[in-house]
């Protein structure tokens, strides 16, 4: 199913990006060209074979419940556009 | 028309580790803003999450105890949405595979216990806070809480009011605290619910458009939340209208819910399986572990309280709902040689109370078991009146030492000399003629009256009955 110029925006909005009409043909072919190549992944039979959840055929690594990180406000808050009693400011949402 | 409401609802357990559930950083609640907030925590580019073990060993616990299966394997998925609290522009959840798949809790209802389901728990972590007060216009951001563990409890659409809400919740709360993988304190946000609320007309098997009631944090704003949510929606239904899929907001000052945005897209969270996480697996052998040091659950703990100690359901209940404040009771009844109920009568009454006055939980009493059970023992072998012992009571309380030597310290021991006593009940006779004379005449219970002044004389270190009884001899020779 080709992708929509209506697709294109909407996953545009939902991901906060910034797309100018003349750029949609571009993404519409870009996402296409996606889907065309799951498409060709399809026609592969794959009934008897579980679907993994990650690439590699690896479990999860687990940690012990240990607290290893400092306090290192300061450092993180030097690149924060706007900081004021230790929190970060941002503009207003409102809910 | 009958309406017959249908309630869902999801709870976030949080989870009592001690660093985040992908992070070292600390979980304390209440320390200054951002400082237990790490690289991971406020997605910074380029860190990777790192599985916290006890949070999955906490969500298995929390499987077993429901009956539920716990997924060998379960996956780690995105979800996607944009708020400033979520610093990477998605919270890492669990959607397809959960760790725990089904299960169920049994409640006790109006109409006799009911069972109800338990669709999923899944791990995943929290957002951190956004304060909207007092930046000039702006918001403010406190990442100390992102990150930390939750296990998000989804039941199925069985609860059918809002009483039966309040009680699925109180079973659950109870079991999370029994499991130890939760401190249950809903002020600090530990125990939070949503609850999907739909009407329907009685009898009819479709469900109605449910509202979303989002995080609310008592049980008793649930049942309000409830109650006026179902109200209003039989109202649009009634006036012609149909109710409309929402996230409602609870206001408990005004005691209503509002619509809180039209959620038209916001439902769009883009799930698929994070790249960060390969798929976690839990082995037989762990879960074998977990099997074998499963504490006692709260519905076994009340049977046997019943059974073993004599106790009312009632009493058996207040203790079961804590175990903390049972194992009190069941260590208080070892020292005091089986005096079961009165031990009870002390730990539900005196001791509770002084408790909830200064705001402490069963572990930090200042009196011990081994205290109150001391001084039961000194009320069964006659050392001390009941009355005495609230006195005595009270000095534990205040840390002034053991029973024993409070007793002996203060000269408390009850007068076991008879002439003393004797002495103090003539005395009482001479001074009350009129009530003596109102005795004699059959008025039984003006003997109170005369038992309290020689209690009176005495300090209260007469023992009562043996006072009653020696003025009803008195009087009747």
């Amino acid at each position: 199913m080709p992708i929509s110029e209506n697709d294109v925006t909407r996953v545009a909005r939902l991901a906060r990006l910034r797309v100018t009409e003349a750029e949609i043909p571009q993404y519409q072919a870009g996402l296409d060209g996606i889907l065309d190549l799951v498409a060709q992944l399809h026609e592969s039979v794959t009934d008897d074979i579980e679907p993994m959840a990650h690439p590699q055929d690896i479990s999860l690594r687990l940690r012990e419940d240990q607290v290893t990180e400092d306090d290192e406000r300061d450092l993180f808050q030097e690149c924060a556009p706007a900081v004021e009693s230790g929190l970060y400011l941002v503009p207003r949402v409102i809910e | 028309m009958e309406w017959e409401c249908v309630i869902g609802l999801e709870v976030h357990v949080q989870l009592k580790t001690k660093s985040k559930i992908f992070s070292g950083a600390s979980t304390t609640f209440g320390a200054d803003a951002n400082t237990q907030a790490c690289g991971v925590d406020i997605g910074l580019p380029g860190v990777l999450p790192v599985m916290n073990r006890e949070a999955v060993m906490m969500a298995a616990r929390f499987g077993i105890a429901i009956g539920g299966t716990i997924n060998e394997i379960s996956v780690f998925a995105r979800k996607n949405y944009f708020y400033p609290d979520l610093p990477k522009g998605y919270q890492i959840s669990q959607f397809e595979i959960p760790v725990v798949e089904g299960g169920q809790l049994e409640i006790q209802t109006a109409n006799g216990p009911r069972t109800i389901r338990i669709t999923r728990a899944h791990l995943e972590e929290d957002a951190g806070k956004s304060l909207h007060e007092d930046f000039h216009g702006l918001t403010g951001i406190d990442l100390n809480r992102a990150g930390t563990p939750l296990l998000e409890v989804v039941s199925e659409p069985d609860l059918r009011s809002p009483e039966e809400a309040v009680a699925y919740l109180k079973k659950l709360h109870t079991l999370v605290r029994t499991l130890k993988i939760c401190d249950g304190n809903m002020q600090e946000g530990s125990f939070r619910c949503d609850a999907n609320v739909s009407v329907r007309p009685k009898g009819e098997a479709q469900l109605g458009t449910r509202a979303e009631l989002k995080n609310i944090n008592s049980f008793r704003f649930v049942e309000r939340a409830i109650y006026f949510e179902i109200d209003r929606q039989i109202g649009v239904i009634e006036d012609g209208g149909s109710v409309v899929q929402e996230t409602r907001l609870y206001d408990p000052d005004k005691d209503l819910t509002r619509s809180m945005r039209g959620k038209e897209e916001a439902h769009d969270y883009r799930y698929f399986p994070d790249p960060d996480l390969p798929p976690l697996m839990i082995t037989k052998k762990e879960l074998d572990a977990i099997r074998s040091a499963m504490p006692e659950l709260p519905d076994t703990k009340l049977t046997r309280l019943v059974s073993s100690y004599e106790l009312s359901n009632d009493d058996a209940a207040l203790l079961a709902a804590d175990s903390d404040l049972a194992k009190f009771f069941e260590d208080a009844v070892r020292t005091a040689n089986g005096e079961s109920r009165l031990i009870a009568n002390w730990i539900l009454g005196d001791l509770s109370s002084a408790l909830n006055r200064e705001s402490l939980s069963i572990s930090e009493s200042p009196v011990s078991p081994e205290m109150l059970g001391q001084l039961i023992n000194r009320i069964k072998d006659n050392t001390i009146s009941g009355k005495i012992a609230k006195q005595v009571f009270g000095d534990l309380w205040q840390g002034k030492g053991q029973v024993d030597d409070i007793i002996q310290n203060q000269g408390l021991t009850q007068i076991t000399d008879t002439d003393a006593i004797s002495k103090a009940v003539d005395d009482v006779i001479t001074a009350f003629p009129s009530q003596v004379n109102q005795v004699r005449a059959g008025e039984e219970k003006v003997i109170g009256f005369l038992v309290g002044q020689v209690m009176k004389a005495t300090s209260g270190k007469a023992n009562p009955q043996a006072v009653n009884n020696l003025i009803k001899s008195k009087l009747s020779s």
